[in-house]
């Protein structure tokens, strides 16, 4: 037995030695789950694929998500606690707008340019400029329309700035909020690979508002079609980015509530551009003199073109 | 406690001695009590500190008086003539007018304040004062444009006179944000700048924008 003994701490050193000689041993696998992820992405065509990319991508998260736990230590009633939202720098919040504007079909907003580290510079900043730039246009567009009218009398409205405000703000924190709490609450019913705290939610909404704000400038040309159009194409890029971004976190739950919640999703985010296009921007009518047409049996027909 | 031991206070020797610690320099400030000077020397001196500022504002050097002595009476004063200047305009009395007195210095505060937040919490070294402080006096070139365009409008409302306002805004907009940029970059980290220049940028835009969009009744 003693031999034995003996035979044991010896394979007990024999290990121990190896470790110490090769203590690069153990760093090499770790690095190999990181490289496939990359692979994954080039060979990424079929949305079959994405299942794998969410898995690679929730490892790397997982990671992050313990050093962020780690970096968000701080007390909530300290400064430093919301000094973590804004570790941001410039190329940072620049890269991010573009990946709002520039969908790119199959990556994840969330993934890939958040990566954990969400912040609130961006949504904040972005709805203060969208709530001003809509009341500017809205009132520079009315001005342009009614320009040539002797009874306009040109005003400021300075109302609407605080109605686009509360509007702006509450749908990029209350509808954030509501689904945020529906996705938890199916997360306890169904198991999801994919789920997303509430700030990253917050920061998708805020960064996908980007596109409204040249669009409510371009807003000011007044003809339908071309507002129109405007409102379809920015639905569209921005739509899609929401889109992609939450499609992977209710793709394993029913069907039916899965293609609802994304239907809702879009349906809000247009319901939005559509009101401040309604409630901002009067309709570019072109008011002629009422031409007046003497019909044939005598009696006259005022007609006004829209 | 070995040596200890022996020491013992005899009760009939009273204790004397001076308890006030002497201060090494006496900083000029507490030389005399600014309390026995007569009122018009202290309203001299504070109505100079606030000139002096006014002058910084106007000549934007990389000098830290403005940074270092902050006042709130400056920006209190241009914040209230501003709006005050900002009423009388068109539609006082219906809903769709200029704005209110309240909204304009809910504006120019509640805005400095948000500023200000954003850079500290972006990593800033400023302090909270500080920036409210320069913030605030640099609203002075738009005080003076809202001067210009008031005695514009009285000449007349036409088009001439619109664009002389929109040149005259245009460059005070300008010489606000350069100004109050000449003294709050240089705190922020350097990869940062553009993230807290933008929102002053902003802010003075929307004082421009009620400024020129001011109309006469």
């Amino acid at each position: 037995i003693a031999c034995l003994v003996m035979y044991l701490f010896a394979e007990f050193d024999d290990a121990a030695n190896l470790l110490a000689a090769n203590p690069d041993a153990t760093t090499i696998s770790i690095d190999e789950p990181v490289e496939t992820p990359k692979n994954q992405h080039s060979r990424l065509q079929e949305p079959g694929r994405e299942e794998d990319d969410e898995l690679l991508g929730t490892d790397d998260s997982d990671k992050t998500e313990l050093l962020a736990g780690q970096k968000k230590s701080a007390p909530f009633w300290t400064f430093d606690y919301y000094q973590t939202f804004f570790d941001v720098d410039t190329y940072q919040v620049l890269d991010r707008i573009k990946g709002s504007v520039f969908p790119v079909p199959g990556k994840n907003f969330v993934r890939l340019y958040i990566r954990s580290n969400p912040d609130l510079y961006g949504p904040f900043w972005i709805c203060a400029t969208l709530v001003f730039t809509i009341a500017v246009s809205g009132n520079l567009s009315n001005f342009f329309i009614h320009l040539g009218k002797p009874t306009y009398h040109y005003v400021p409205e300075f109302r609407k700035v605080s109605i686009a405000a509360t509007t702006i703000y509450a749908y990029a924190w209350l509808v954030p909020l509501a689904l945020w709490g529906f996705l938890m609450w199916r997360n306890s019913k169904v198991m999801n690979i994919v789920s997303y705290s509430f700030l990253e939610i917050v920061c998708v909404y805020g960064y996908s508002l980007f596109i409204y704000i040249p669009t409510a400038i371009l807003w000011i040309i007044p003809q339908k079609v071309v507002r129109w159009v405007l409102v379809v194409f920015s639905l569209c890029l921005s739509g899609s980015v929401l889109v992609m971004t939450f499609w992977p976190a209710v793709r394993d739950d029913n069907r039916r509530i899965a293609l609802a919640t994304v239907g809702t999703i879009i349906l809000l985010h247009a319901l939005l551009a559509v009101g401040c296009l309604a409630y901002f921007f009067d309709a570019p009518e072109l008011d002629f003199p009422a031409p007046i047409i003497p019909a044939h049996n005598g009696t006259t027909v005022v007609t006004k073109s829209h | 406690f070995p040596g200890l031991a022996d020491v013992s206070i005899s009760q009939d020797i009273p204790v004397e001695g001076e308890i006030t610690v002497p201060v090494g320099s006496h900083s000029p400030d507490e030389d005399y009590s600014t309390l026995d000077e007569p009122v018009k020397d202290t309203i001299v001196r504070d109505l100079k500190a606030v000139g002096k500022k006014f002058v910084h504002v106007m000549y934007p050097r990389k000098s830290s008086a403005l940074l270092r002595d902050w006042d709130l009476w400056g920006p209190l004063v241009l914040c209230v003539s501003l709006a005050l200047m900002l009423q009388g305009g068109s539609a006082d009395s219906k809903d769709d007018g200029g704005p209110q007195f309240a909204e304009v210095f809910v504006i120019i505060w509640f805005g400095a304040v948000v500023i200000t937040l954003n850079s500290k919490l972006l990593g800033g070294t400023i302090s909270f004062f500080q920036s409210l402080c320069v913030l605030g006096y640099c609203v002075l070139p738009l005080t003076v444009a809202m001067l210009v365009c008031r005695l514009v409008l009285l000449a007349g409302a036409g088009t001439i006179s619109f664009i002389i306002r929109l040149i005259v805004v245009l460059a005070m907009f300008g010489w606000s944000t350069l100004a109050s940029t000449a003294f709050l970059a240089d705190s922020q980290p350097p990869n940062r700048k553009a993230l807290v220049v933008y929102p002053i940028f902003l802010f003075y835009f929307v004082i421009s924008w009620m400024i020129l969009t001011f109309t006469p009744q």
